[in-house]
């Protein structure tokens, strides 16, 4: 067939956007030799048309003749003095390529059905550029390695990516008669991520047996027994040493996290930690699902696929709980490197940290947005730590009618698998994401990162919501990690299934009857149908071009039968699977730190101070990111994440109000800070979810209608320490559930987040526990945002101010860490949420606000030019411990608990009776002039700037253009 | 009393049908979320209704353009049905991603005795200035008195989400015909109603142009999202105002009255 190359660029006149984010790239690589970047479209199609109608192609399917032009055929070098230098950038072969998919069915619309489409990019590099200077600038730049390749020059044509057809070949390994080192050479070659433990399980299922596994068997088992899926850490048996005391667990999950959600045993929650997504009620009719996952490994490779797919897949987690709900918000937070790290300081097999987050922000726009969800709430962290193991949690909520919350696949259920198709994309991402990285793993593990459509999801989502209400099949789950190995594996525990791996939909040939099984192509969902259903359910499907197959059956015989063109490749015992892996007894240690607090002057004025924090990355305005995010479609925003005069103040929880016609809203929450995990992990996960809560009070959540998720992100837990710290953050996570009665419903942990440097030299990220919260609210119209809002009012704080700058803003400013890391008092918290609800159901409460890093003067800051109204603060109103004297410790504590209220002078009396009893005092008032000024004790100003100086300072770090 | 049928038209990758079939119910009509691939089967079915509304969204993933795909879908196979539909005196409304695909099959502007074609397309909506997607809040001014959908004197608030919205003519000539014939729907303004440079115009579009209307006044596209702003809780700051007027309902609600008193 013919192959017709088209060129599409920008004319004169239309700025290339692409073209000026490379140059400004390759100048921030400093190399300052290229003077321009032009970049065009490639097109090559395949198929048999004349000239004519690849003129028609062009012009009325590729170009916007407005403001492009195009060329069928391959351009020359740009004419003029200047050197060019030609760079193209191909998809792999096997990468998803979703443009061309629109192209192939375009042309099908015009009449030309059957072509086969790939697209690239070309890059003309204008200037004197070394051979090496583009091959670095391609590198860091233009393309991936793990997804692309770059093709330098203008004569080569990208390689054929036809396949060849697979050939059946069963592969059997031989383990039964292998001594210990053998077997771990097996487990290292095959990539499979087993120890010696697990190898030596498996090798005595097979002796019984008296037979070789296949390969196909041994990879089920690693990916169903891997960290990733089955979590062996947190469900191990523990025993802990702290500070000498010995303290045992027969089950750390089960005994902690779990422990609080069984012991509250709230009605409210429908399905807990067993499904893919906690499931707690919303109203009569429906419920509310809530996950959050992880996407780390594969975003510090490629962190916009990494990314992207991360959203995509935690959307899926919704979709395959219960019959599936229907999501509705997104939630992102992300750990990055700071931004400004120094080229030359980033270690080799690593990327520079602000492409990272460039990356990572715009796969999940561009996923997110695309699926229709919201993206309302996030958080960014930065911590030097988080340079070669970034993380990327994702979450999604969703909306699931009541009587749908739970799946009763039965035996006879045909399998189908639905959506996208299945392909090399992601092949061993369970196993891959279970251990740590090294600055090889570019290279090894490329195959590992996957590329989404998402387009492909929400086609999918759209008929899937249909089929459901219609009652159309029995269970529903996604294809995550592990593949059809995992999804089918899990659904069929109980009864058995057979599948036939060579009717599964491939997006080329060659894949073998193993990588079939194991891919993690995107898009994927695995529903039990009926038999009677098939016609119904296929026929709904086609009518919106969503493929779905049948590939296979559920039976009784508990076991996983794996078959391909009828030859069976492998067979397994679904107890052995999924109940074989040994419990595992581990070593945990927690030597209480002996660390002391600096001895910083005390100075007359702390202004400067309060700018360095407001613009210090953790701290400083993320609207550069949340811009980029669709908040508002679906139309039930009703607290953005940017709120307040201008549109521009940090809102502490998002709201929405999911059913357009009901006043009841969701409100949505995080809290994380690892700098107080350097201290104690206890007490950083208690902040976690003091500040979770906090942050959903102060819109106006139900306290008691609260609940929690654990996104545990750490290091290597064989390390005793290293495990000590997850023992003492999930000791937290229990005493904080049951403090505040609020229920963890879902989690999820990923371990061995450390990086093997090229020299050896381990970096391993600090201990991060991100909590995240979900709350009810009865009716939405009674939502309070952070700003300030009339002069005359006056500003309240609930909770004490203490002695306790450890880990704070302030500290970390001058280079300390400190020790008095801030605690929670779980009484008075309970107690101060309560009343605060209360006051904002009486409608007292103008504005609130939580304190959080930087303390009560960023709290302030925010609340002022939020409000655009300036707040004057007398901190002998502010209630503090007896130890919290000095004026920079009031300013700058980060003690949890705390609560600012904006309260009309007319709603005194009946404010102040509410929160008789709590630690509370009036600090100030709200004031025409735009200005934020606080005295101290002694009535001396120690803070005062213009709001316009704050806000600026705040704006400005995160920008990236 | 008449009732007033109106098609939310979907496609893959179209995602803001819902909202848009709420708002339409809101201001009296009956809204039917009906894919494309059921009009593709059934050319006639758009007869027994009298409002299409293309919604936002990314239609097969804005692969190629915005909307380009979905353009090329509509002209290759509900070109006649569509033409049918407007020259009954009918309304049409594209909402962002809708937008987009009016103006890329050739509706929009639909300036008289111009016929369209690719290789002279008029008008094209392209990749904001600052080169990325932006979610935020804007001031329309309406710029013509004959399109059936907007209050000629009511400047309005509205958000903005999208990353290729910056409006664009082949040439000075039809920016100029646009203008003087009263193509110009909205122009993104501030709050007093003065024209400038980002934010205040989100995208760069030429003469902040954030939507056009064709000859008849009955097709309108625009990028901003009228669906979005039909109860008050959904203003960005709805915290500190008394009270709030829902600017997006104006469309919804002048659409469904011209149908009452028209057709």
């Amino acid at each position: 067939m013919a192959q017709w190359r088209f060129e599409v660029s920008n004319r004169k006149g239309f700025v290339d956007a692409r073209g000026q984010a490379v140059l400004e790239d390759i100048r921030e690589l400093g190399i300052s030799s290229v003077e321009g970047v032009y970049t065009a479209r490639v097109y090559l199609i395949e198929a048999e048309f004349d000239r004519a109608f690849a003129e028609r192609v062009a012009c009325e399917l590729l170009t916007d003749t407005v403001c492009q032009e195009y060329r069928i055929g391959r351009s020359d070098a740009p004419a003029g003095p200047m050197p060019a230098t030609i760079v193209e950038v191909h998809l792999k072969s096997g990468v998803t390529d979703p443009v061309a998919e629109s192209v192939v069915a375009a042309l099908a619309d015009m009449g030309m059905a059957g072509a086969y489409v790939r697209t690239a990019r070309k890059y003309i590099l204008l200037g004197h550029v070394s051979h090496e200077q583009t091959e670095t600038i391609a590198r860091r730049i233009l393309a991936n390695d793990c997804i692309e390749e770059v093709i330098a020059g203008a004569d080569s044509e990208p390689p054929s990516p036809h396949t060849h057809p697979y050939q059946l070949s069963v592969v059997q390994v031989p383990i039964v008669g292998l001594n210990d080192d053998e077997l771990m050479q097996v487990s290292k070659d095959r990539d499979l991520f087993l120890n010696l433990t697990e190898m030596q399980t498996i090798q005595r299922q097979y002796q019984s047996l008296g037979r070789e596994p296949t390969d196909i068997e041994l990879e089920t088992l690693a990916q169903t027994w891997s960290e990733h899926c089955v979590h062996k850490t947190l469900k191990s048996s523990v025993d802990m040493d702290f500070d000498g005391n010995q303290v045992h667990f027969d089950n750390l999950l089960k005994e902690t996290v779990f422990k609080a959600t069984q012991d509250l045993d709230k009605d409210w929650c429908i399905s807990v930690f067993s499904d893919n997504a906690g499931v707690v009620e919303f109203d009569e009719e429906t419920a509310v699902c809530f996950k959050v996952e992880t996407h780390n490994h594969p975003s510090a490779l490629d962190p916009y696929g990494g990314a992207a797919t991360g959203i995509g897949g935690v959307i899926r987690d919704p979709m395959g709980t219960g019959m599936g709900a229907k999501p509705i918000a997104n939630t992102d937070i992300f750990c990055f490197a700071p931004p400004d790290i120094k080229l030359h300081d980033v270690p080799k097999g690593v990327l520079h940290p602000r492409r990272i987050m460039k990356g990572v922000v715009s796969g999940v726009r561009d996923y997110g947005n695309r699926m229709g969800i919201p993206t309302v709430n996030g958080a960014i962290y930065f911590d030097d730590r988080y340079m070669a193991n970034p993380l990327v949690f994702c979450g999604n909520v969703g909306l699931i009618p009541r009587e749908k919350c739970f799946k009763h696949p039965q035996s006879g259920n045909l399998i189908l698998v639905i959506g996208g198709r299945t392909g090399r994309d992601g092949i061993h991402g369970a196993t891959f994401s279970s251990g740590e990285m090294t600055h090889e793993h570019e290279d090894i593990f490329s195959h590992a990162v996957q590329i989404g459509n998402a387009i492909t999801e929400k086609k999918m989502l759209d008929t899937l919501l249909v089929a459901r209400d219609r009652g159309l099949y029995e269970a529903i789950t996604d294809c995550g990690a592990g593949g059809l190995s995992s999804a089918v594996g899990e659904m069929g525990e109980k009864l058995g299934a057979l599948v036939d791996l060579e009717t599964v939909p491939l997006k080329y040939t060659g894949l073998n009857y193993t990588e079939i099984w194991i891919s993690e192509a995107q898009e994927r969902m695995v529903i039990a149908v009926k038999p009677e259903n098939l016609d119904e359910i296929s026929d709904l499907f086609a009518g919106e071009d969503v493929e779905a197959t049948v590939i296979g059956r559920f039976t009784d015989d508990k076991k996983l039968t794996l078959r391909y063109q009828g030859v069976q490749v492998g067979q397994l015992d679904m107890q052995f699977l999924h109940e074989g892996l040994a419990r595992y007894s581990r070593q945990a240690v927690w030597k209480s730190k002996s660390l002391g607090e600096p001895d910083l002057p005390v100075k007359d004025n702390y202004t400067e101070e309060l700018l360095g924090i407001l613009g210090s990355y953790n701290v400083a305005s993320k609207e550069w990111v949340i811009r980029q995010y669709d908040h508002e479609v679906q139309g039930g925003s009703v607290i953005k994440p940017l709120t307040g005069a201008n549109n521009d103040g940090p809102s502490d929880a998002a709201v929405v109000r999911p059913k357009l016609t009901s006043a009841k809203g969701i409100a949505l929450s995080c809290g994380m800070n690892p700098m107080y995990g350097d201290i104690d992990p206890y007490w950083m996960a208690m902040a976690g979810i003091d500040e979770a809560i906090r942050n959903l009070i102060c819109v106006g959540t139900r306290p008691d209608r609260i609940a929690l998720l654990d996104n545990y992100c750490w290091g290597d837990c064989t390390r005793s320490e290293t495990l000590g710290a997850l023992v003492r953050a999930s000791q937290a996570c229990l005493d904080g559930a049951m403090g505040f009665e609020a229920p963890f419903i879902s989690g999820k942990d990923s371990l061995n987040n450390e990086f093997v440097c090229e020299d050896g030299t381990r970096i391993a990220i600090p201990y991060t526990l991100l909590i995240s919260g979900i709350g009810l609210l009865d009716d939405v119209n009674r939502c309070v945002s952070m700003d300030v809002k009339k002069p005359g009012n006056l500003l309240f704080v609930i909770g004490l101010t203490r002695n306790e700058m450890g880990g704070s803003h302030y500290y970390k400013l001058r280079g300390h860490l400190g020790a008095n890391v801030p605690k929670v008092n779980l009484l008075v918290a309970r107690e101060t949420a309560r009343r605060i609800h209360q006051a904002i159901l009486k409608d007292l409460v103008a504005a609130c606000h939580d304190c959080s890093e930087g303390g009560l003067a960023v709290a302030l800051a925010e609340m002022a030019f939020a409000g655009e109204y300036g707040v004057e603060v007398d901190l002998r109103g502010l209630p503090t411990s007896d130890d919290c004297v000095r004026a920079d410790m009031q300013l700058f504590s980060e003690s949890n608990s705390r609560y600012i209220v904006e309260v009309s002078p007319s709603n005194y009396d009946a404010f102040a009776r509410l929160m008789l009893n709590l630690p509370f005092g009036q600090i100030g008032e709200v004031v025409k002039e735009p200005r934020l000024t606080i005295r101290d004790r002694n009535q001396e100003i120690v803070v005062d700037a213009e709001l316009q100086q704050l806000k600026t300072v705040w704006q400005e770090p995160l920008w990236l253009g | 009393m008449k009732n007033v049928q109106a098609i939310v038209l979907r496609a893959a990758g179209v995602n803001c049908d819902m909202e848009t079939k709420y708002a339409l119910e809101l201001a009296g009509a009956r809204a039917d979320r009906i894919h494309i691939n059921r009009l593709i089967e059934n050319p006639d079915l758009p007869d027994q209704y009298q409002i299409l509304v293309f919604p936002g969204g990314f239609s097969y993933g804005d692969d190629v353009a915005a909307g380009k795909i979905l353009a090329n879908q509509v002209m290759h196979h509900l070109a006649e049905s569509i033409r049918r539909f407007v020259n009954e005196g009918k309304l049409v409304l594209g909402i962002c991603n809708g937008f987009q695909v009016l103006v890329k099959m050739g509706i929009l502007p639909g300036c008289s005795g111009l016929e369209f074609s690719f290789e002279n397309q008029p008008v094209s909506i392209t990749d904001n200035d600052c080169g990325k997607f932006e979610d935020r809040w804007i001031y329309l001014q309406p710029g013509t008195d004959r399109c059936v959908f907007l209050d000629e004197n009511r400047r309005i608030y509205l958000p903005i989400a999208h990353g290729e919205g910056k409006v664009v003519t082949r040439d000075r000539s039809i920016l100029e015909r646009l203008q003087a014939e009263g193509h110009v729907a909205f122009r993104y303004v501030d709050a007093q109603g003065n024209t400038g440079n980002f934010p205040i115009n989100p995208n760069g579009s030429m003469d902040s142009i954030a939507g056009l209307t064709d000859t008849t006044g009955r097709v309108l596209g625009l990028m901003p999202h009228p669906e979005r702003f039909v109860h008050p809780t959904q203003h960005p700051h709805w915290t500190r105002l008394e009270e709030s007027r829902c600017d997006g309902m104006i469309i919804f609600d002048n659409a469904v009255r011209y149908v009452k008193e028209n057709l």
